[in-house]
C-alpha cells in the first residue's frame, strides 16, 4: 500500500541521513554450511536500552536447504526521491534476499512482524536463468529503473559472463538482463553507482567454477581471477572504460562509492596481491574524461610460522592479511577495512580520498591470532572481521566473521565458528562494544554474513541530492 | 471561455506546477548538483516546454475532434476515457521509470513531456476543453479574430495552463533552493499520486455530467 507521505527511512541527501535515529534492529543472513538445516535470517536486538540487547530475538528459516545466502538487500532506498522518476511514498519494507549457491531469491517483508520476518515470494533459479541468463546472484541495490540484482555466473550450462539483473521493483519479477553492451566485462561481483551522475560500476571475483569449491591455487597464482574495475553509462546500459589494477592484484571485491552525489569517486577493495600477498584498497577517480584507479591503501602480510597456516597459505609463510570487505560511513568521512586473514579492522580517516590515514584499528580472530573478544577474553576466535557494516549516524559498525563456505573451510579448517561483534566509532575512539557478542549457539550452527540495519545503513541507500 | 473555466485552468496549472514528480523537483536537483541557481531557472522553461506540448497535444486533438465530431459525443467518449485512466493510476503501483540526471535541456523537456503525458496532465483539462466553445476577445486580441477556431482555443487553453504551471513551480523550486532545503521533502511531499488520480477520475465525472 502506498503511504501518504514519504516513507520515514527516505533521506534526500546523505546530510539528512546522518541524522537519522539510531537502528533497533538488524537483519543478518545466516548459512548452514553443510546444508542439512535451512540458512535463515537472524534478527538481532541492536538497542542498548533493551534487556536482550545484543541477543538474537528474532529468526526466520528458509524453506530449502543448501541456499547459502551471502548479500542481500532492500526493496527501497533514498533513491526513490531521486527527481526523475520520483516514488517516495513506497515502502522500506522487504529484504531482497539471494541464495548465492541455489541460485533462489527470497522476499521477506519485514513490516508486520520486525522480529519474525515472514518471506512473500520465492524466485526460482530458473526464472533469474530463463529472463536475464543469469545465476548466483550476489549484491541487491535499490534503483531508479527496479532492482539491480549482480549475479556471479552464467546459465543453462555457462559458467559465464555474470552480470546484472533487473528485478521489478514492486511484484520483484526478473525483468531481463541489464546490461545492453558489455564489452569485454566476463567477470562479476559487486555493482553501485554514482547516481546522480549515470554511471555504475563493477568489480571482478570470478565465476561459480573458479569460487564454488574454495579458492584454486593453480587460478590464483595464474593470475586468472578478476583484477579490474568497469565503468558504465547507467542510462544506456553501456560499458563505457574498463580499469585494470594490475594482474597481481587478484579480486576487486566490494564497491563504495562517495555517497555525496557531486562527487565521483570510491573505493574497492583488493583480496590480495600474488606478489607479496598484501591486501590493498583502491580509489577511483576522474581523470579527464576518463576514469583512473590509485592504489591508497597498502595492507602487508604478516610473517608466520608454517606450522601454523593452514595448507592453503602454508607454502608462503606469512598470513595475507586478505581485505574481504570495506565500508564507507554516510559522510564519506571514515573507511573501514576488513581483514580477514589477520583478524584486524581498520579504520581509516579518508576526508582526503587520496590520502587516507588510519585512524584506528581493532584484532579480533584471525587466522594466526585467535584473538578473543572482551566480552569472552577465554575464546579464542577463528574467522575475522568480515563483512562490515555502518549505522546511518556513523556511530556504530557491526561485523560479521564468515567469508564464503568453502573459503571458510580452507582458510580456518579446524573451524571458523559463528560470532558477531559491534565497535563504537567516534572521532576519538574505536572499540569493542563489550556488551555486544552473540556468538556461537546464538547462531544455531550457522555461518552469519551480511548485516542489513532497519531503516537503512551506510551501504544500502543512495543518494540524488547534495 | 467563461471565468470559471479560466480559473479552473490556472488552479490546474498550480496543481501540476505543485507536485514535485511534474518537474520543479528535477530543477531543484540540477541546481544543487553544480551550485549553481542559473541552472534551476535554465531548466523550469525547459520542463514547462515538455508539459505545454503534452497538454497541448491533447487539447489540441480534443479541439479537431470537436469540429467533426459532436460536441457531446466528445464529451462522454473523453470522460469515460478520463475516469478509466484515473482507476488504473489510483490502483496501479507502477511508478513512471526514467534513468539520468545528466541530460541536456532537450533531453529535459522531452522527459517533462513523457512524464506530463504518462499522469495524464492533459486529460485533466478535458471539463474545461470541452466546455469552452470560444476565447474571450478581451484576453487575446490576437486570437480575437480566430474566437472561433478550436486550434487556437486549444493553444491559448494549453498557454494559460503551463503559465499558472510554470509560475508555481519556479517559486517553488527557487524557494526550495534558496531557503527552505530538501528536508521538507520528508514531511510535505503528500502522495500527490492518489489526489492526482481522484482529480482526473473527477474531472472526468463533470465532463461526463456537463454533457448528459
Amino acid at each position: 500500500m502506498a503511504l501518504w507521505k514519504p516513507d520515514p527511512t527516505f533521506y534526500a541527501s546523505p546530510r539528512d541521513a546522518v541524522s537519522a535515529p539510531p537502528e533497533k534492529l538488524a537483519y543478518v543472513a545466516a548459512f548452514d554450511r553443510a546444508a542439512e538445516k535451512p540458512d535463515a535470517i537472524a534478527v538481532l536486538d541492536v538497542d542498548p536500552g533493551s534487556a536482550s540487547y545484543g541477543d538474537v530475538v528474532g529468526w526466520t528459516d528458509l524453506p530449502y536447504l543448501g541456499d547459502e545466502l551471502h548479500h542481500f538487500g532492500w526493496n527501497a532506498c533514498s533513491s526513490a526521491l531521486c527527481p526523475y522518476a520520483p516514488h517516495p511514498h513506497v515502502e522500506r519494507r522487504y529484504l531482497i534476499v539471494p541464495g548465492l549457491r541455489s541460485s533462489r531469491v527470497y522476499v521477506i517483508d519485514t513490516k508486520d512482524k520486525p522480529t519474525a520476518p515472514e518471506i512473500i515470494k520465492v524466485l526460482e533459479p530458473d526464472e533469474l536463468a530463463k529472463r536475464a541468463g543469469y545465476s548466483r546472484p550476489h549484491t541487491v541495490h535499490c534503483g531508479p529503473e527496479g532492482l539491480y540484482l549482480t549475479a556471479l555466473g552464467g546459465a543453462n550450462g555457462e559458467d559465464g559472463p555474470g552480470g546484472i539483473a533487473l528485478l521489478d521493483h514492486t511484484s520483484f519479477d526478473v525483468l531481463g538482463r541489464w546490461e545492453v553492451d558489455r564489452g569485454p566485462q566476463y567477470f562479476a561481483y559487486d555493482a553501485w553507482w554514482h547516481i546522480a551522475h549515470d554511471v555504475l560500476i563493477t568489480s571482478e571475483w570470478g565465476t561459480p567454477s573458479m569460487i564454488e569449491d574454495g579458492v584454486v591455487g593453480e587460478l590464483l597464482l595464474g593470475r586468472k581471477y578478476g583484477h579490474s574495475l568497469h565503468f558504465w553509462d547507467l542510462r544506456k546500459r553501456r560499458h563505457v572504460q574498463e580499469v585494470d589494477l594490475g594482474d597481481e592484484h587478484q579480486m576487486v571485491l566490494e564497491l563504495r562509492p562517495a555517497h555525496d552525489p557531486t562527487k565521483q569517486y570510491g573505493f574497492a577493495g583488493v583480496v590480495v596481491s600474488v606478489e607479496d600477498l598484501s591486501a590493498s584498497v583502491w580509489l577511483w577517480h576522474r581523470d579527464g574524461d576518463r576514469w583512473a584507479a590509485t592504489k591508497v591503501i597498502t595492507i602487508p602480510a604478516e610473517p608466520a610460522d608454517a606450522s601454523r597456516l593452514p595448507e592453503v597459505i602454508a607454502p608462503f609463510g606469512a598470513v595475507p592479511p586478505l581485505v574481504t570487505d570495506i565500508d564507507l560511513s554516510v559522510d564519506d568521512q571514515w573507511l573501514y577495512v576488513s581483514c580477514w586473514g589477520t583478524g584486524e579492522l581498520k579504520r581509516y580517516d579518508v576526508s582526503d580520498p587520496f590520502h587516507p590515514v588510519e585512524a584506528g584499528s581493532v584484532r579480533i580472530g584471525g587466522i594466526v591470532g585467535r584473538t578473543p573478544h572482551p566480552a569472552a577474553p577465554d575464546l579464542p576466535l577463528a574467522g575475522g572481521p568480515q563483512m562490515v557494516e555502518v549505522s546511518r549516524d556513523g556511530k556504530r559498525v557491526y561485523v560479521t566473521n564468515s567469508l564464503y563456505g568453502s573459503w571458510d573451510d580452507q582458510f580456518y579448517p579446524d573451524g571458523v565458528g559463528a560470532w558477531m561483534a559491534k565497535l563504537d566509532s567516534t572521532a576519538d575512539g574505536f572499540a569493542l562494544d563489550e556488551r555486544f557478542f552473540p556468538h556461537g549457539d546464538a547462531f544455531r550452527g550457522r555461518r552469519p554474513h551480511q548485516t542489513r540495519l532497519q531503516g537503512g545503513d551506510a551501504s544500502s541507500d543512495s543518494y540524488c541530492y547534495p | 471561455m467563461k471565468d470559471g473555466s479560466l480559473a479552473a485552468l490556472v488552479a490546474m496549472g498550480a496543481f501540476h506546477g505543485l507536485n514535485p514528480a511534474m518537474g520543479w523537483l528535477f530543477a531543484v536537483a540540477r541546481g544543487l548538483q553544480e551550485r549553481s541557481r542559473a541552472l534551476v531557472l535554465q531548466s523550469l522553461p525547459a520542463i514547462a516546454a515538455g508539459h505545454a506540448a503534452s497538454v497541448g497535444a491533447v487539447a489540441v486533438l480534443v479541439a479537431l475532434t470537436r469540429s467533426v465530431v459532436a460536441t457531446q459525443a466528445v464529451a462522454i467518449g473523453g470522460g469515460i476515457v478520463l475516469v478509466g485512466f484515473g482507476l488504473w493510476r489510483l490502483l496501479s503501483r507502477r511508478h513512471f521509470r526514467w534513468v539520468g540526471m545528466r541530460i541536456s535541456l532537450w533531453q529535459l523537456a522531452a522527459w517533462s513531456f513523457l512524464m506530463s503525458s504518462a499522469h495524464g496532465a492533459g486529460l485533466m483539462l478535458l471539463p474545461v476543453l470541452t466546455s469552452s466553445g470560444t476565447v474571450p476577445a478581451g484576453h487575446h486580441h490576437g486570437f480575437a479574430s480566430a474566437s472561433g477556431n478550436a486550434v487556437s482555443a486549444a493553444i491559448f487553453v494549453t498557454g494559460v495552463h503551463t503559465l499558472a504551471m510554470l509560475a508555481v513551480a519556479g517559486i517553488i523550486a527557487v524557494a526550495v533552493y534558496e531557503i527552505v532545503g530538501l528536508a521538507i521533502l520528508r514531511r510535505a511531499w503528500f502522495n500527490l499520486d492518489r489526489v492526482w488520480a481522484a482529480a482526473l477520475i473527477t474531472a472526468g465525472a463533470v465532463t461526463l455530467v456537463a454533457a448528459l
